[in-house]
């Protein structure tokens, strides 16, 4: 697609969604949100990019592979779980090391969130790229 | 912990795979390493359990009903063994049989992760957890069916995903009635819950729902044709995975949850379960005749295979469970080594048509041998593992005077015989087409190293059935009486409330808030008596 005026919006809109998602992600603690929806919503400022400009574009924007995202998300929920087990022997425990001192909501069940949210980001992200690159393979060959 | 490691290592090593996705080596290392961590883990989660019977735990020291239980009788533990052992023999065979092509797009991640889910769903205690487990699993096997690329896989894989999303769909809808009737998910307070409520429209529906959904899954009739359409297109080590684990994973959740939460005593079930089942083993074995494809005819047979140990659950007598579980864990075996050894008979002749190869037994006569204890195993010959699982199975029918169903499953069992003699005829026997020399393309040695270990496991199942069928007496024993299992959820329950602080007591009312039933003020009350005067 070769729109100057999605092109344009998308400067915009992608920080704009990208910041929204990260406070749904963070709103998630205690209200409706959290990591899979901010995830989506994260993905949806990639996808625009990809749209806008193309794929090589928003893979350049991602700046990881959206798969080594994804994984890297999947270790952050592993280890909020694990850190749960280290320190109560429970897996999946919540862990809140700032909140007695500080007040502060920070700990395992919000590195858990961030996983799910990078994981989410990551396969939505590659199984959108992979799409729109078989796409452009199938067109290729009937040319 | 114990119970969290099954499913932790193949997740981990799944991380490990998607974070060096640049060195296919290191990804084959891992995927070898995990699965032998997790053969390991699951050793040691058997001997535990045999020890000490069923064990439970609460995730996140959340006490059940709200937090999640991960729990694991014989039965469960059994299964995350025989997970280990298919996960190690297909790690082994992918090193020589597996494709670049695979590889690169994440063959090794895929399948830690879909070890993960199906270790997830054997020990979980919560059915809506369950439900999660199969999602894992189904998107793993998803991404695993289209990584090898190519028309027949995505039109397969399409098959697969569709028929399995709307079973899904059934499972959650069927989850989400159990809640609105019983307001609990987990499985073991189900059980205390539903007591004599199982004559109620929301639990016949939703045992109705869930039949349907593990029906599915496990290639029950009349909603197996995506296990055929599927199973013979990805490369032959994920093929010989997915046959030994998915499917096996829907009869362990028929059986688990028609045994904990439903009662298989009412005859509707009953009876669609037994019929079902009886539809399935025929249905499979004619539909493996019409087949000259080796994977094919294999995929057929698991169909009729699934059908026994469905019968085995709804005769539901101990004898039919103790043959539907040891059914399940000789059927893995085989099954997975048949798919192993077709592997083999692509790689010498290259092609799994039956019409166009041929002449391996004077080529390669000990490939002959060890397909044939597999293939025998199936048609249930003593003394192969095989032949004790019928013999429970039809035993079991016989003495609940199901003569009907004992002589379909002796049928089949013949006609069984019938699609492995063929193969043997057609593959092995007979002269190939192009000359015989056309069957001696040498294979990698390492793809017969899992093939000699699963065929020895079948030789001595067979050969030393009395301590596995003992294994299997005692959990069925813990299946129809589940009183130690949910002795195990409540004890890990209220070690989780303790930890919490919250004492057992007070542990359920603080976590929700009771809800009062809508009160009508007096004054409306009063009017619609003095109107009933009135009349």
């Amino acid at each position: 697609m070769n729109s100057v005026i999605l092109s344009t919006a998308t400067r915009f809109l992608t920080p704009l969604i990208l910041i929204i998602s990260i406070f749904v992600l963070l709103r998630g603690h205690n209200e409706p949100g959290g990591g899979f929806i901010g995830g989506l919503l994260g993905a949806i400022a990639f996808a625009l990019i990809e749209k806008a400009r193309g794929v090589a574009e928003a893979r350049r924007a991602m700046r990881f592979d959206p798969l080594s995202i994804a994984g890297f998300g999947l270790a952050c929920c592993l280890f909020g779980g694990l850190w749960g087990a280290a320190v109560y022997g429970d897996f999946l425990r919540g862990v809140w090391p700032l909140y007695d001192e500080y007040g502060l909501p920070v700990g395992s069940i919000l590195l858990f969130d961030i996983g799910v949210y990078l994981a989410v980001v990551g396969t939505v992200c590659a199984i959108l790229f992979s799409l729109e690159d078989a796409g452009h393979d199938v067109a290729g060959r009937e040319d | 912990m114990l119970l969290v490691w099954p499913i932790a290592i193949p997740l981990f090593t799944a991380i490990l795979c998607l974070l060096a996705f640049r060195s296919f080596e290191a990804q084959r290392v891992l995927n070898l390493a995990g699965s032998l961590a997790l053969l390991a883990a699951s050793v040691v989660l058997v001997a535990r359990v045999l020890d000490e019977g069923p064990i439970a735990a609460q995730m996140g020291s959340w006490p059940a009903p709200f937090g999640i239980t991960l729990v694991a009788d014989i039965l469960s533990a059994a299964m995350v063994l025989i997970t280990g052992i298919i996960a190690v023999a297909c790690a082994i065979y992918g090193l020589a049989e597996v494709s670049r092509t695979d590889e690169r797009s994440g063959h090794h991640a895929l399948t830690q992760a879909l070890l993960g889910g199906v270790c997830g769903a054997f020990v979980t205690g919560d059915i809506f957890n369950m439900y999660v487990w199969f999602e894992v699993m189904l998107i793993a096997s998803f991404g695993l069916l289209v990584v090898s690329g190519g028309k027949a896989a995505l039109d397969g894989a399409v098959k697969y995903v569709g028929l399995n999303l709307i079973a899904t769909l059934a499972f959650l809808a069927g989850v989400g009635l159990l809640y609105g009737a019983s307001g609990t998910l987990n499985m073991a307070d189900l059980h205390l819950t539903l007591q004599g409520r199982h004559d109620e429209t929301a639990v016949y529906a939703a045992a109705a729902l869930l039949m349907f959904a593990f029906g599915t899954k496990a290639a029950m009739f009349p909603a197996f044709f995506w296990l055929p359409a599927a199973y013979h297109t990805p490369s032959v080590t994920t093929s010989a995975l997915f046959s030994a684990l998915l499917t096996k994973v829907g009869v362990y959740a028929l059986i688990r949850v028609f045994t904990l939460v439903f009662d298989t005593t009412e005859p509707a079930i009953q009876n669609t379960l037994l019929y079902g089942a009886a539809l399935t083993m025929v249905v499979g074995v004619l539909g493996a005749a019409a087949q000259m494809h080796v994977r094919r005819i294999l995929s057929f047979h698991i169909i009729s295979q699934i059908g026994y140990m469905i019968l085995g659950l709804a005769i539901y007598t101990p004898l039919g469970l103790v043959g539907a579980i040891f059914y399940l864990f000789h059927h893995i075996i085989v099954k997975a080594n048949l798919f192993l050894i077709a592997g083999v008979i692509r790689k010498s002749t290259g092609s799994e048509d039956l019409y166009v190869i041929g002449g391996l037994w004077k080529r390669k006569p000990w490939l002959g041998v060890l397909f044939l204890i597999p293939a025998l195993s199936l048609a249930g010959i003593p003394p192969l593992s095989g032949f004790w699982a019928k013999l429970l199975i039809i035993i079991a029918s016989l003495e609940e005077e199901r003569y009907f169903i004992a002589f379909v499953a002796v049928a089949v069992g013949l006609l069984t015989v019938f699609s492995m003699i063929k193969i043997w005829m057609e593959a092995f026997w007979k002269a190939h087409p192009a000359g015989d020399d056309a069957a001696a393309t040498p294979a990698p040695a390492l793809l017969y190293i899992p093939i000699i270990s699963l065929a020895a496991m079948t030789v001595f199942i067979g050969l030393y059935a009395a301590p596995f069928v003992d294994a299997a007496l005692e959990s069925a024993d813990q299946v129809l009486n589940p009183q130690a299992y949910i002795a195990a959820v409540t004890a890990a329950s209220e070690a989780a409330a303790e930890a919490l602080d919250l004492g057992p007591q007070e542990a359920i009312p603080t976590l929700v808030e009771p809800i009062e039933a809508p009160t009508v003020p007096e004054e409306q009350l009063n009017g619609l008596e003095a109107e009933g005067e009135a009349e």
